[in-house]
């Protein structure tokens, strides 16, 4: 061996390295795809082998037929889409409402400490009550219709946001506020300069959780007593034993979670751009 | 008419009680003058209190006793007139560099344009022209603080405080900084209180050098530097005379630091 050679030994394993890291990455997704193969197809068979019992655990097949018929010919109380459209309709309202009422009550409540000490034992007490049985109280107060699901789902996104909006107004760096008054920042000005920007990373975070918990707010209410919506359509299914549409519908409800999930994902790339890259390993 | 003195501390006590309940006692008589122009560095033992006493001169702390003044007026609060640069980064990471340098005016209510202006001139003169648009997490620590500097001298502080402001820094950066500071004080006319634990960068910047005494500070010596200046801060530490100084200012403080260690394992 020369020392002439020595560079091009150096290249070939740099050039090696990104090869193995583009075949582990193909590797990955064959073993996902396998999984979900082995997975689907060992249900689909161990209902044909007579091992599942179709009745109780659906059939993947007959999930999609079931699919396919909602989409061609409409679910039994209604076109699909519609139903997909009032709950996400729902779902919307109350995320945007109770994630704008818990980014205020945070930040007030951060930046107040008379205020969070007196509310901060009212919010552990309302945080502590099972906020899905506040559904029925909604349902007899506000009817049957849109009002009462959307009043769920704010309950339920409300103490998730408002707790990491507090949280991040708390943690925010002393020292930036203290740089931020010395530059001549007023109380507001340090509210909106330095506040709001340390905690937007914490309130982002919080919503990717509480989107999933405003579509749980939604078909719960809807589950409770309805007209329409996704929650109406599996309690109808399983009220006729039709475990194929209660699969169905959880599917079509996963589409729609992961669609918003990929928009909060989106957003939150865009708004927190001054951030240091975090290393791309993963998707 | 011009005051007489920029900053003054008289027999200024500041005292904290610690979560167990105790009174813990930062600074007792502390008496400190700082004329207009003059740059003043304090060192001291560890935890002595030398950060305390900028923070009861820049009006985010208060006194427990005695009177701490700008230009002969009690200070009440955020005063205007002056700039403080702190031990850590304290540059807002979300905003590019351009942002970070105009924050100051904006705060103040300059019109964005002519805070723009400002910021470009001021990003020019500490040499970071072309990272306008970089974010904090995108610079070395030197240009970290490079925009540090920058962020507060655009306010145009008649009085500036810096707490350890270049401790992170390695040693050929801090260097660089020094003579950057020495610069633009010179040109900004700006009193000084120079926080740090570093003799010879005391020495190296300073009019005069006030040591400190172990918890609760008080001032046990202020040694003039009559150092000429300009100073050159690569060479000067090699002069005799700074080696003088450094002898007399190192004997005085090492005695503090010993007493310091002592109460510590008793």
């Amino acid at each position: 061996m020369t020392d002439a050679t020595a560079p091009l030994a150096t290249e070939g394993r740099i050039e090696s390295l990104a090869e193995r890291q583009r075949r582990r990455w193909r590797m990955i997704i064959a073993l996902r795809i396998i999984v979900f193969v082995l997975f689907v197809g060992g249900w689909e068979l161990g209902v044909r082998a007579g091992l599942l019992d179709s009745f109780f655990f659906g059939q993947p097949s007959a999930i999609i037929d079931k699919l396919i018929d909602w989409i061609h010919n409409g679910t039994s109380i209604g076109p699909l889409w519609k139903q997909v459209w009032v709950t996400i309709y729902e779902a919307g309202a109350g995320f945007v409402i109770g994630s704008v009422l818990g980014v205020l009550c945070g930040i007030t409540l951060g930046r107040n400490q008379l205020l969070s000490d007196v509310f901060s034992i009212y919010i552990k007490i309302a945080n502590s009550i099972p906020r899905i049985v506040m559904g029925s109280i909604f349902i007899v107060a506000l009817g049957l219709g849109s009002p009462s699901k959307i009043a769920l789902a704010v309950v339920m996104v409300f103490f998730v946001v408002f707790g990491n909006a507090f949280q991040g107004v708390r943690e925010a760096d002393k020292n930036l506020i203290a740089n931020a008054r010395i530059l001549g920042a007023s109380d507001w000005q340090v509210t909106r300069a330095v506040i709001l920007p340390s905690a937007l990373s914490w309130i982002l975070a919080s919503l990717h959780v509480s989107f999933g918990f405003a579509l749980i707010g939604a078909i719960v209410g809807e589950f409770l007593g309805a007209r329409e919506g996704m929650g109406l359509l599996i309690a109808s299914a399983q009220g006729s034993f039709d475990s194929n549409g209660v699969f169905a519908a959880m599917i079509v409800i996963a589409v729609v979670a992961l669609c918003a999930e990929w928009i909060l994902t989106t957003i939150e790339k865009r708004l927190l751009t001054w951030r240091p890259e975090v290393s791309a390993a993963g998707e | 008419m011009s005051a007489a003195t920029a900053v003054a501390l008289k027999n200024v006590a500041r005292r904290f009680v610690t979560p167990s309940g105790d009174v813990l006692s930062a600074l007792e008589n502390f008496d400190l003058a700082i004329a207009p122009g003059e740059f003043c560095a304090i060192v001291g033992p560890t935890g002595c209190g030398k950060s305390t006493t900028l923070g009861l001169v820049s009006g985010l702390a208060q006194p427990q006793g005695g009177s701490v003044t700008l230009f002969d007026a009690p200070v009440t609060g955020v005063d205007r007139r002056v700039g403080f640069v702190f031990q850590q980064d304290a540059v807002f990471p979300w905003r590019d560099v351009l942002g970070n340098v105009m924050a100051g005016p904006l705060f103040r209510g300059v019109p964005r344009a002519k805070a723009e202006a400002e910021a470009r001139d001021w990003i020019a003169r500490v040499g970071l022209t072309g990272f306008e648009h970089h974010h904090p997490h995108q610079l070395s620590g030197g240009m970290r603080k490079r925009v540090a500097l920058a962020q507060t001298f655009i306010n145009k502080p008649e009085v500036l405080l810096m707490d350890e402001p270049f401790s992170a820094l390695d040693v050929q950066t801090r260097e660089l900084m020094q003579e950057e500071l020495l610069t633009l004080w010179t040109q900004s006319g700006a009193a000084v209180l120079f926080v740090t634990h570093d003799l010879d960068e005391a020495i190296l910047l300073a009019d005069r050098v006030a040591v400190l005494t172990t918890r609760p500070a008080r001032v046990k010596s202020v040694h003039t530097i009559d150092l000429p200046r300009p100073r050159n801060i690569g060479t000067l530490r090699y002069d005799e005379r700074f080696v003088a100084i450094a002898r007399r200012l190192s004997d005085d403080l090492r005695d503090e630091v010993l007493r310091a260690r002592r109460e510590a394992m008793a």
